[in-house]
């Protein structure tokens, strides 16, 4: 019983905790792209680097004040929105997925190169450039919470201020979606030649889109980085591009809380299992086969299993359209 | 058609690139080429403003690509071609759609996860709320419910209005070509070019396809459309318009096409009738890069 509260306390705070809000609004931007718009973005990773290394650099490298380095980020995720968009919006949809994955590695060789070390820290990162973030803390200092919920004053202004920023992006897409605009490019989504035969510039939607959800990649990164005051760059690995997918999915593509609650859903289940096997493992009730092995890659092994059920059985997510997803094109 | 004698194509001469008395579209030297076939290769053509012209020809005549490259989804090698008098041949297909020259698709493009409504709703143009800045803010709520009452009443006229909360995915074949061309209504256009809107619609419903395209002409718009359905043709169009291997090679009214040899010829195909008959090298009798 003690196991069980335990695990199930850690799955919550997670569920609730600074990651699940900065995949939430990384799943955000990715919705823009996938759910509404139909493009195949591989590298929304991409656009958590530039936005977290546009801040990191101005600030620890320059020694530019945080606002700027905000602005910086931001500005670097519009950057790359339109460098990948530009080229690829003309053609066919896989060229943008292979675009944006090919960017998000190469902008992560980059960044750990050695010529680039001065600028980015390299393989050892940046740090210290949330002070500034953390001077405007309201909250006095001091711990918060209770059991498992708790949170230094510091853990709490930046849990809160993420989950804001999800929400308020939840409430931008979701007026954007049910306006007209939102009307167009869920007609891109549909069939280009369509929309462009009743006058609209397809390009330029696909274009807005792809900058909008790269925007909310990006400031998904600053907080990312703005929360542990520290960047590193193998924390912008592929894999992050997948997990946003399967948060995607898991809440439901096109739907306007999906992101929210497959972010919390998919981290309460990470870290359950996690801990779960930890806790198993302490006590040595591991059957053989799991004796001695790593056991971080199992939990993503069953979350890839968890993620395979949900398409056999629920392929809209959690809260998809079934009317929906079950329409050919 | 008993309408022939009233409408003003009955002093045209059947020659094809004839001069109208009042074209809408003019084309002229288009030619397109996928690697060594010529698909289309249109020297002149003109469309007389509020009639049915019809696009006819076999299988791989190029009347489809010819209709792509007129509405700027495909891109000839050379030619231009001018929409109420004005040049639109280097114009993108959503600027042409723009000027008021509309087109459906052989497939149909119903947007299947979205609303009837909705597609409909698409179709208007000029919409403020369409520009990302405009739709955050509620300027644009009034114009939106015009747009919708205009929807409702053109649906209301293809008598689709009971679907209107259906998502468009759900609707028939013949529902989704009348969704279509209702669609493109929205778009307030002069000219509607219509890619075989006939195509695997269930005979039931052909009749009330064929009264609203010539009810489209009625309300003053003019009528382009490819069939291959010889008895539509002759039915509704005022003027017919025939190419095989890319070129015009007859145009007239329904009556004078359906007694033109070139006509008969490129249908039934000379080498079959004539014992003794050799194919020219040149007409190797493919199809034009299908499905166009």
């Amino acid at each position: 019983m003690d196991l069980l509260t335990a695990v199930f306390g850690h799955a919550l705070r997670s569920a609730l905790g600074p990651e699940a809000a900065v995949y939430a609004l990384a799943a955000i931007g990715l919705n823009v792209h996938y759910g509404y718009t139909g493009l195949l973005n591989f590298g929304q990773v991409g656009f958590m680097l530039v936005g977290a290394y546009g801040l990191a650099i101005t600030v620890s490298t320059f020694g530019g004040p945080f606002w700027l380095g905000l602005i910086v980020g931001l500005l670097a995720a519009v950057l790359l929105a339109l460098l990948l968009g530009y080229p690829t919006m003309r053609l066919r949809a896989d060229y943008f997925a292979i675009t944006t994955i090919a960017a998000a590695e190469i902008l992560r060789f980059l960044i750990r190169s050695r010529p680039a070390t001065d600028l980015t820290g390299g393989v050892f990162g940046l740090q210290g450039f949330a002070r500034a973030f953390r001077d405007i803390n309201p909250i006095t200092p001091g711990r918060y919470g209770f059991g498992v919920f708790t949170y230094t004053h510091i853990g709490l202004w930046s849990l809160l201020v993420t989950w804001t920023l999800a929400l308020l992006a939840t409430l931008l897409v979701w007026k954007l979606i049910r306006s007209p605009w939102g009307r167009v490019v869920r007609s891109v989504r549909e069939d280009e030649d369509a929309a462009r035969s009743l006058g609209k510039d397809v390009f330029s939607y696909k274009m807005q889109s792809v900058v909008l959800g790269g925007l909310l990649g990006g400031l998904a990164g600053i907080m990312f980085v703005t929360a542990s005051n520290a960047v590193e760059v193998q924390a912008f690995l592929p894999q992050v591009t997948f997990f946003t997918y399967t948060i995607l999915i898991l809440g439901g593509a096109a739907s306007t809380v999906g992101p929210i609650v497959g972010a919390i859903i998919f981290w309460f289940l990470v870290s359950g299992i996690d801990a779960y096997l930890r806790a198993v493992s302490q006590a040595g009730l591991l059957p053989d086969f799991l004796v001695g092995i790593n056991l971080g890659p199992i939990r993503f092994a069953l979350v890839g299993l968890g993620l395979m059920l949900l398409m056999i059985f629920r392929p809209q997510g959690m809260f998809g359209s079934k009317r929906e997803i079950s329409l050919g094109l | 058609m008993a309408s022939e004698t009233t409408t003003p194509l009955a002093d045209v001469a059947p020659v094809p690139g004839v001069a109208k008395p009042d074209p809408i579209l003019v084309a002229d030297g288009v030619r397109r080429s996928f690697g060594g076939l010529t698909a289309v290769d249109v020297d002149h053509l003109e469309v007389q403003r509020g009639t049915i012209t019809a696009l006819i020809g076999p299988n791989g005549a190029g009347k489809s690509t010819f209709f792509n490259v007129l509405s700027g989804f495909d891109h000839p090698q050379r030619g231009r071609w001018t929409f109420e008098g004005q040049d639109i041949s280097r114009l993108p297909s959503h600027k042409i759609a723009h000027r008021g020259m509309v087109r459906t698709f052989q497939l149909t493009k119903a947007l299947a996860r979205m609303r009837v409504m909705e597609n409909m709703m698409l179709g208007a143009t000029g919409q403020r709320g369409e520009r990302f800045f405009q739709a955050l803010l509620t300027g644009w709520r009034a114009q939106e419910e015009q747009i919708r009452e205009r929807a409702h009443e053109l649906l209301v006229r293809f008598q689709l209005d009971h679907m209107a909360d259906e998502y468009a995915g759900e609707m028939s074949g013949g529902q989704r070509k009348l969704l279509e061309m209702a669609r493109g209504l929205m778009v307030e256009p002069s000219l509607i070019m219509l890619d075989e809107p006939m195509a695997g619609v269930n005979p039931a419903l052909t009749q009330s396809l064929l009264e609203h395209v010539t009810g489209l002409r009625d309300a003053g718009m003019t009528v382009v459309f490819v069939e291959h359905d010889m008895d539509v043709v002759m039915g509704i169009s005022d003027w017919v318009v025939c190419m095989a291997e890319g070129r015009i090679i007859a145009e007239g009214t329904p009556d004078q096409i359906g007694k033109d040899p070139a006509v008969i010829d490129a249908y039934l195909g000379t080498q079959h009738d004539e014992p003794g008959y050799t194919r020219p090298v040149d007409r190797s009798g493919n199809d034009d890069g299908g499905g166009s």
